[in-house]
């Protein structure tokens, strides 16, 4: 007999796997033509699936009329990929990757000033300054500014170092980031 | 030869082989209208609102497959367009909005007439333009329409300022290739991936309880000959979404007609117990699938769409294939010919078709028709008969728009004209327009609901001025028939604000246009007006068909269900769930 004619009825349904992934901070490097409005067009993509931009740093490449673009944004792996489909699409972008689980190069910049009207607080910053790189970019009477590249990570230790002195003002760039092409080179210096 | 961008504008247009405008002037469009009049060989259709030109556009060109154009002035022009141009979007229609916008110098300034459309359209065209340089507008011109109609197709909106359309230039119209190396991020795949191909032959040719699910994707394809051949070839049996509708013969004895919410019983039946589904230009659109969980529980999936990111969008996929459906089933066809040249069917295969012949006898696609009352199914099947299934269809959304879908039935691409994706009521007039202007020598048949119609009622007297002779049947129950019976079913008959019957003489209205009007109250008058209708072939005629009031669409899988809680007549619940499975 035939598998059809026995047929064999059950009462619980059967259920088809959907697809859920974990939440989480990628990050999207965009190869864009530099023409009006594409900016927009894609924050208006990802706005649009209800994710915010955490991170964002856009600027000119070596080719004329081309820009990358780096995109933060924390969401579900399956909205991400959905996402960098849809930006694939858009006429405007030559090449779409998430370079979150390739491995890559990132690096932030920020420009953070701090009150320090002691010797003390000016000697105590600029030895913190050196260990971590940074250079001193502005001074006057009461302040030092210091800029400083790295990783998130360094950059947030490098706040926190210097909180306790008085953090007047500061500005970060998102982040930018390469696909490393030796994939298993070590972590740069 | 310098000339105006205005002049540059219609040249483009012309290089394009566009012969139908559908618009409306105003001030900042002026020019191109001026250029329009001097040239004399594009034709303009004048619309009554913007939208009507925008929806008669994409009627022209579902019904064609040609880019249709809608053209309005800047502001209030332009924002009239936008529920065409989202409509558009959401059903890959090729069409290019052309809009004014005040000079270059103006922008930004709230000046009179002012919008930003490029900014207000843009997650709902396949891509726009603002014109900054007269230089580039016949470039982005020729972009706009390569864009529109290749790839998964879409609208695409141009912003011309007033003083682009003034200067002078003598650029010249760019040719294909340059238009094509101008955007390199854009190249969309056709062709389809040979190994994805191959294993999807395989999946076909094992496979004992095959479906084929069918959507626009086929239609915009054109790929007909290569259905009935993957059917015939491998007997299986298709089902096609309100949107693929004509891309399988529906009197085919392998059509299950269509599937999802107001599908076929052994459509869904076919879907919920297939061991294979085969999506062709479909994309597992909520009103399909149902709830998700539940859709074809038991199949492997193989998946054919020109667009990567409808695929695995809603649901995961076996077998992705990114290519034009026409181009990827030839291939799939090669190759199942090729591994299968001895080819035996699966026994399983044989009695799949009889279970579904069995399913088809059980709950067939019917209604309780009367004798007193005119039944909506009725009249449509009596369009059916008297047009021989020949007349193109366009519907607005709703009831009728179902009743459309189900009893008329379908056997070409494009013979079906609807607002599928956004469910745009007042679609059905202008399109039905728009699709008769196209293509005069078929016979188009407007079904509209009395709510839809009035939307966009005012397209009757474009209608008359251009002597398009569509045939537009009111199914008119004095409803906004869709939202009562989700009342009567989901809100215990609390009819909140869906009753139309206060409204206009409709036949008296289509005579003040200078159009024919008939009315038929009887079940009796139905056939006779229909008749005398189709004997007018110089102008609109308007039949008012008083039907039923509160008859419901069914069957119906209520929003979000599984298909085990179909509905498949009034006052039983749903199919008996133990029903629905054949193998455990």
């Amino acid at each position: 007999m035939s598998e059809l004619s026995q047929a064999n009825p059950v009462k619980a349904p059967m259920l088809r796997e959907t697809k859920k992934g974990s939440v989480r901070k990628h990050i999207i490097t965009l190869l864009v033509r530099n023409e009006l409005g594409v900016l927009a067009r894609i924050a208006t993509l990802i706005a649009g699936k209800g994710y915010n931009i955490e991170g964002l740093s856009v600027g000119e490449t070596h080719e004329r009329g081309l820009s990358r673009m780096t995109i933060e944004v924390i969401g579900d792996d399956v909205v991400i990929d959905q996402v960098v489909k849809q930006l694939r699409k858009l006429i405007d972008t030559i090449k779409v990757r998430d370079l979150t689980d390739t491995p890559h190069i990132e690096r932030e910049l920020a420009l953070v000033k701090i009150h320090t009207a002691t010797p003390r607080a000016r000697d105590e910053v600029l030895r913190i300054a050196e260990i971590f790189r940074g250079r001193i970019v502005d001074v006057s009477q009461s302040t030092y500014t210091v800029e400083i590249t790295g990783t998130e990570d360094k950059i947030n230790a490098f706040v926190e170092l210097l909180k306790p002195f008085g953090i007047m003002e500061m500005a970060r760039t998102g982040k930018v980031a390469l696909k490393r092409e030796m994939a298993n080179s070590e972590e740069d210096v | 030869m310098a000339r105006k961008g205005a002049d540059i504008v219609i040249e483009t247009l012309k290089e394009e082989g566009v012969e139908y405008i559908f618009g409306h002037p105003g001030g900042a469009i002026m020019e191109v209208y001026d250029a329009l009049y001097r040239d004399g060989t594009i034709k303009h259709i004048l619309t009554r609102h913007e939208q009507g030109a925008g929806h008669m556009a994409e009627g022209y060109a579902k019904a064609t497959g040609k880019v249709g154009v809608a053209m309005s002035t800047s502001g209030p022009g332009a924002t009239n367009l936008v529920t065409a141009i989202a409509d558009a979007y959401m059903d890959s229609v090729p069409v290019v909005f052309i809009t004014g916008q005040v000079p270059t110098h103006l922008i930004g300034n709230d000046a009179f007439q002012e919008v930003d459309i490029v900014g207000i359209t843009r997650p709902i065209t396949k891509h726009n333009f603002l014109v900054k340089r007269i230089e580039d507008l016949p470039l982005i011109i020729r972009q706009a329409f390569y864009i529109a109609r290749t790839g998964r197709p879409g609208p695409v909106l141009v912003d011309i300022p007033k003083d682009i359309t003034q200067k002078l230039s003598d650029v010249k119209i760019p040719s294909l290739d340059e238009v094509k190396s101008s955007l390199p991020g854009y190249k969309p795949h056709t062709e389809g991936n040979s190994q994805q191909i191959k294993r999807a032959a395989k999946l076909i040719m094992s496979a004992k309880r095959p479906v084929l699910y069918v959507g626009g994707g086929a239609v915009q394809s054109e790929a007909q000959d290569e259905l009935i051949e993957l059917a015939e070839l491998m007997n299986i049996p298709v089902t096609t979404t309100n949107m693929g509708k004509g891309a399988f013969p529906e009197l085919h004895p392998l059509a299950l007609h269509m599937l999802g919410m107001h599908g076929t019983y052994y459509a869904n039946m076919a879907v919920y117990n297939c061991d294979l589904l085969i999506a062709v230009g479909a994309r597992f659109d909520d009103r399909v699938t149902g709830k998700i969980e539940e859709f074809a529980p038991q199949a492997s999936i193989i998946h054919i769409d020109i667009d990567p990111a409808s695929i695995s969008k809603n649901i995961v996929v076996d077998v992705p294939i990114v290519g034009d459906v026409k181009v990827v089933l030839r291939k799939l066809i090669q190759e199942i010919k090729r591994e299968g040249a001895k080819l035996v069917f699966p026994e399983e295969r044989h009695n799949w078709i009889r279970q579904i012949e069995k399913w088809k006898k059980l709950h067939p696609l019917t209604y309780r028709n009367s004798e007193k009352v005119i039944k909506p199914q009725y009249v449509i099947e009596e369009i059916w008969k008297a047009t021989k299934g020949d007349a193109i269809i366009a519907t607005g959304v709703g009831q009728h728009q179902m009743w459309a879908a189900m009893f008329y039935k379908y056997s070409y691409p494009r013979q079906f004209i609807n607002s599928g994706g956004l469910g745009t009521m007042g679609f059905g007039l202008p399109a039905g327009i728009g699709a008769k202007i196209g293509r005069p020598e078929k016979e188009v048949f407007v079904i509209d609901g009395d709510g839809s119609f009035m939307m966009t009622m005012q397209e009757l007297i474009t209608a008359v001025q251009y002597k398009v002779p569509v045939k537009i049947a009111i199914i008119n129950n004095g409803y906004l028939g869709m939202v009562r019976q989700w009342q009567e079913l989901f809100y215990e008959k609390r009819y909140s604000e869906v009753d139309l019957s206060v409204q206009p003489d409709f036949v008296k209205l289509a005579e003040a246009c200078g159009a024919i009007g008939f009315r038929a109250e009887k079940p009796n008058q139905v056939r006779e007006i229909i008749e005398e209708a189709m004997k007018i072939q110089d102008k609109p005629v308007l039949l008012d068909f008083h039907v039923d009031r509160e008859e419901n669409v069914l069957p119906m899988v209520p929003a979000g269900k599984s298909y085990r809680e179909m509905i498949l007549e009034d006052g039983k619940k749903s199919v008996d769930a133990d029903t629905m499975y054949l193998v455990g």
